[in-house]
This record gives structure tokens, sequence and C-alpha cells, in this order.
């Protein structure tokens, strides 16, 4: 069923859409991704303008992400102090990131900027996550469990200034370094249309040191406001935000998501991770071809101011 | 009896002096004047049609060609042209501006240009993808020109927003001329003319216009205008979409 975009301007096949939904959305139920660093990417191959593409996706995040916030804070799985430090630097940060935004589209290198910084992010991410998985993997076939990683924050953090508690992280840290992370992850939602997910989870087990019982709620938590707010700038500066678009899309990964988190508790939890993290580096992989191989188009058009 | 004669002569001299001299007429028209997007829009073809009328009705000898553009707004743009830096990352490394390329351009021709019109007529009257006048910025070389031309000609090409259907254009008994265009989903909206030319011995000897109008209407529009006009209620309404969507959807799915 062909589906015209009033911003986008083309008319999609809206099962495909509905369908690239469910597919991101049951990767984000089986992950705890918000699943935008497949979205973007996927749109912007179908066809649609980048910048459409980034900021409707950044909506489409806001409700994949809306239910699974809802549950763990039920749960008490969601840090409300660092949580809210995570979200006004990611306000901050997504204002930054709208400026940096039309900095970049002027001068004409908003999309090998993008380019970049996914490869950068997703093989450093998708590394990791292979890395983890492949020995979880390989001790449950040799029965040697690998032992516990102590659990501590990087010195750079600890080295900051003014110290806050946060309880249900169990840390005793600077509020700098989260607002720092906020901040930075605020920035990639205006640039990318992701909620940043899959930065921050391993930014606050790794950098910041949080309890995991409370590093996916509170991750949720932030991507909640953040794409909202995101979604909110885009459509004041670059008036791109695609509402049937993002509609179609959010059919698609609500539904998606719920399947995919029903799927995650039957399937081996290393096994996911590895599948993600071979998804993540392909993602990664197919930038580094355009980037550095061949891109898709070497002419690009735009709207003389 | 000789007075009677030339009474009768005189005007029909003039007469043969006049269709001597005039042209053919074109009286054109378009299958749609107004095309406007919806929802199930997915492109739209455009049927120009119409007659060609000899003075006195007498079709006279030797063949005529007939070529059909569409053209949309023209507009300002630049053109971003990528280069491979230090053999390593392809980025944008130069570009340049065009200050009146349509945003859509096709023609039909009853038989292919080359052998209807010369290149300087063909340009004079900017037929075909080639003979477009796109406005260059005064401060490039012609090499740089003609490169980044072809590149944008490609891209829209490939994009569909340029075209060429070269004998497309049915001409029946010398008289009636007809061609369908296809305008892709993605075209811009805006002010569209429809153009024919008449043509004899690589002149063009009639031209006559018809305007298009391309709009988007319904929830479409709506949609779009609001997106302008009230950009503070659109971002809250697509918050309130998405958030709604992505609850129900939890609430909804924790009973089954």
């Amino acid at each position: 069923m062909d589906l015209y975009l009033p911003i986008a301007n083309l008319s999609v096949n809206a099962f495909v859409i509905i369908l690239l939904g469910g597919g991101v959305g049951m990767l984000s139920g089986m992950f705890g991704v918000g699943g935008g660093f497949l979205t973007t990417p996927l749109l912007i191959f179908y066809g649609i303008p980048p910048t459409v593409a980034a900021a409707s996706a950044a909506t489409q995040v806001t409700g994949a992400s809306v239910s699974g916030a809802l549950a763990h804070f039920k749960r008490g799985g969601v840090d409300v102090r660092m949580g809210i430090i995570l979200v006004v630097g990611g306000l901050v940060g997504s204002v930054t990131g709208a400026g940096i935004f039309n900095l970049l589209t002027s001068v004409g290198q908003m999309d090998t900027v993008i380019n970049i910084l996914y490869v950068v992010l997703l093989s450093t991410v998708g590394g990791f996550m292979a890395r983890d998985a492949w020995a979880e993997i390989k001790a449950g076939r040799t029965g040697v469990p690998i032992a516990p990683r102590k659990r501590h924050h990087h010195p750079m953090v600890a080295a900051l200034p003014m110290r806050w508690r946060f309880y249900a992280s169990g840390l005793y840290i600077s509020p700098l370094a989260p607002l720092a992370l906020g901040f930075v992850t605020g920035i990639l939602t205006v640039l990318l249309g992701v909620g940043g997910g899959f930065v921050m989870v391993p930014a606050m087990i790794y950098l910041l040191g949080m309890s995991t019982r409370v590093v996916v709620g509170t991750s949720l938590f932030q991507i909640v406001f953040v794409t909202a707010m995101t979604t909110m700038v885009h459509a004041l500066t670059t008036h791109a935000v695609d509402i049937v678009l993002a509609g179609l899309l959010l059919i698609g990964s609500v539904v998606g998501a719920q399947i995919g988190s029903r799927l995650a508790q039957k399937l081996p939890p290393d096994y996911l991770r590895m599948i993600l993290a071979v998804i993540v580096l392909l993602v990664a992989l197919r930038m580094v071809i355009g980037l550095g191989i061949h891109p898709d188009e070497i002419y690009t058009i735009e709207a003389a101011g | 009896m000789i007075r009677r004669l030339l009474n009768g002569l005189v005007p029909m001299l003039g007469w043969l002096f006049l269709t001597a001299a005039a042209e053919p007429v074109l009286v054109s028209d378009v299958s749609d004047r107004s095309i406007e997007i919806q929802a199930s829009f997915h492109g739209a073809t455009e049927l120009v049609f119409g007659a060609i009328l000899y003075p006195g009705g007498q079709i006279p000898q030797g063949k005529v060609d007939v070529a059909i553009v569409l053209r949309g707004p023209s507009k300002s743009i630049k053109v971003r042209e990528k280069q491979k830096l230090g053999g390593l990352i392809w980025v944008n490394a130069d570009d340049t501006s065009f200050r009146s390329a349509p945003a859509f351009y096709a023609i039909a021709t009853s038989r292919p240009l080359t052998k209807m019109v010369d290149e300087r007529t063909a340009d004079v009257y900017e037929l075909g993808l080639n003979s477009l006048q796109l406005s260059p910025a005064s401060n490039m070389r012609p090499e740089d020109a003609r490169r980044f031309e072809a590149g944008l000609i490609d891209l829209r090409a490939r994009n569909a927003l340029y075209a060429a259907h070269p004998s497309t254009v049915e001409i029946t008994n010398d008289v009636l001329y007809r061609a369908t265009l296809t305008i892709p989903a993605r075209v811009p909206v805006g002010h569209y003319t429809a153009e024919t030319f008449l043509i004899r011995n690589g002149h063009v000897i009639a031209a006559a216009t018809r305007d298009v109008e391309i709009h988007k209407s319904g929830f479409e529009r709506f949609v779009a205008v609001s997106a302008i006009a009230f950009p503070v209620a659109y971002g809250i309404i697509a918050i309130a979409l998405s958030v709604l969507l992505g609850w129900g959807a939890g609430a909804l799915f924790k009973r089954i």
C-alpha cells in the first residue's frame, strides 16, 4: 500500500516501513536498545532524506522506549536522581546538537560527519559486545566461569570535584560525569536520530560503574525525555519531523518490541548479545563502504539559501 | 468582365499571400490542470494533447514534429560534489550554485530530438536535458560547470525528476498530437507548465503553453502547513502520538 509522506515529500510502501519498524522494535525488545542506530540508516537507504530520517527516527524512539521505561520504573529499576541529571545534560546537548546540525549542514559536511560518527561508535560498541559475548559463550562451553568484573568507575570520573550520593546506582561520584554523558548522548540524538542507549549503557557500566540493576531502566528514562526534546528541537528548527513516517514506524516498533521482549526470555542471552554485536558491526561496515570505497551518490542537491 | 475577374482575384491573391506567411497555430491542453497530492498519491500521469490548426485548413507538404515539455518551478540550488580525500574517505569537497534549475523537467518528442532540431535551436527553447539553461554561478570554469551539470542531471534523471522520452509524441493525420508524461511521487509542489513546440525543418514555428498546478491537499496539506506554521503544537502532537502508541501497546500486550 503506497502512502504519501507529507514532510519527506515522497511516497513509500507503508508495509515496508511498518515491517522496518517491527524489525527494529523486535531488536529493541530483545536487547533494550532503542534501535535508532538501525532505523536512521535504513530509512536513508530507502530514500528518505537524511534530515527527515533522523528527526522522525528520534520521534519513534520515544514511543519505543516509553513502555520499557515505565516497566523498569515500577520495578524500581530507575535511578531517578541519576536519570534527571542525565536528562538535564541531554536537553542541553540536544540544543547544542541543533546548532552543530545547522553548522554542518551549511558547510555541507553533515553526511560525512554522520557516517564517521556511526563508524566510530558502532564499531567500538559492537567490538566490545562481541568480545564479551564471545567470552560468555566460551565460558558456557568449557564450564569455566569468567571472573566477575569488579564494578568501579573510571579514574577520570573519580577525579571530578563535588561528589553526590546515588543510592540506587550504588555510587558516590561527581554529578558532572553523568551530566557530561547526558550532554554527549543529547548531541548524538539530534545528529543521528538515535536514542543513544547503545552508547549510554556501556558508558554507564564501564565509565560510571553503575549497578547493572538500574542501568537499562535509567538509560530508557533518559532516552524518553531526550528524544522527546529532540523531536521538539527538530520541529522548531528543521521542520523535518514527518508525523506519518513516525506513526508508521511506531505501529511496527511497539508491536515488534513486545514480541522481541518475549523472544528474549526464551533465547540464551549470550548468543543474543552476539547476534546484536554482529548486526551493529554490519551496519558499521556498510558505513565504512560508503565512506571509504564508494559513496551512494557523488553529487547531492540542496536548496540554495 | 475583366473588372469582375480582378475583383475576385485580388482578395484571393491576398489570401494566398497571407497563407504563405502565416504559420499554423497550436491549440493545446492537458488532462489535469491541477494535480492534488493526497495520502494515496504515488505519482501521476499527465496527458498533453492538442491540435495543429493550419491556416485555411490545408495541410501543407512536409513533415512536422512536435516536442512537449512539462517543467516544474525553477529553483536556486547548490550542488555538492564528493571527492576522495587523501585516498581515504569520500567527503563533499567542491560545490557550486545553479540559479535556475527546474525542479522537474520531462520532454517527449515525436522523433529523436537530434533529428528534429540543431543544438542551437535546442538551447534557445531548452529542448532536451542537455539544453537546460541552469545558470551556473558565474565564477565557475566552463568544464567544471559541465561536470556539475552532468552530475545534477544524472542524479535527477535517476529519481525520474528529469526525463526524456524520444518518439513518444503521437501525431494523428498531421493534425492531432498527444503524449503522456509521468510525474513521480517525489515531485515538489508548485507551478508547472506544459509547453508544446511545433517544429518544421529544424525551426520552431509555433508554440503553446498550459499551466498545471501541483499542490498538496487534505491531510497531507494540513500536516505540511502545520509543520511550518505551528511548529510547537506540531512537535507536541508528534511526541504525544509517540508516547501514547508506545504506552498503549505496552498496556495492551500485558493483557494478552
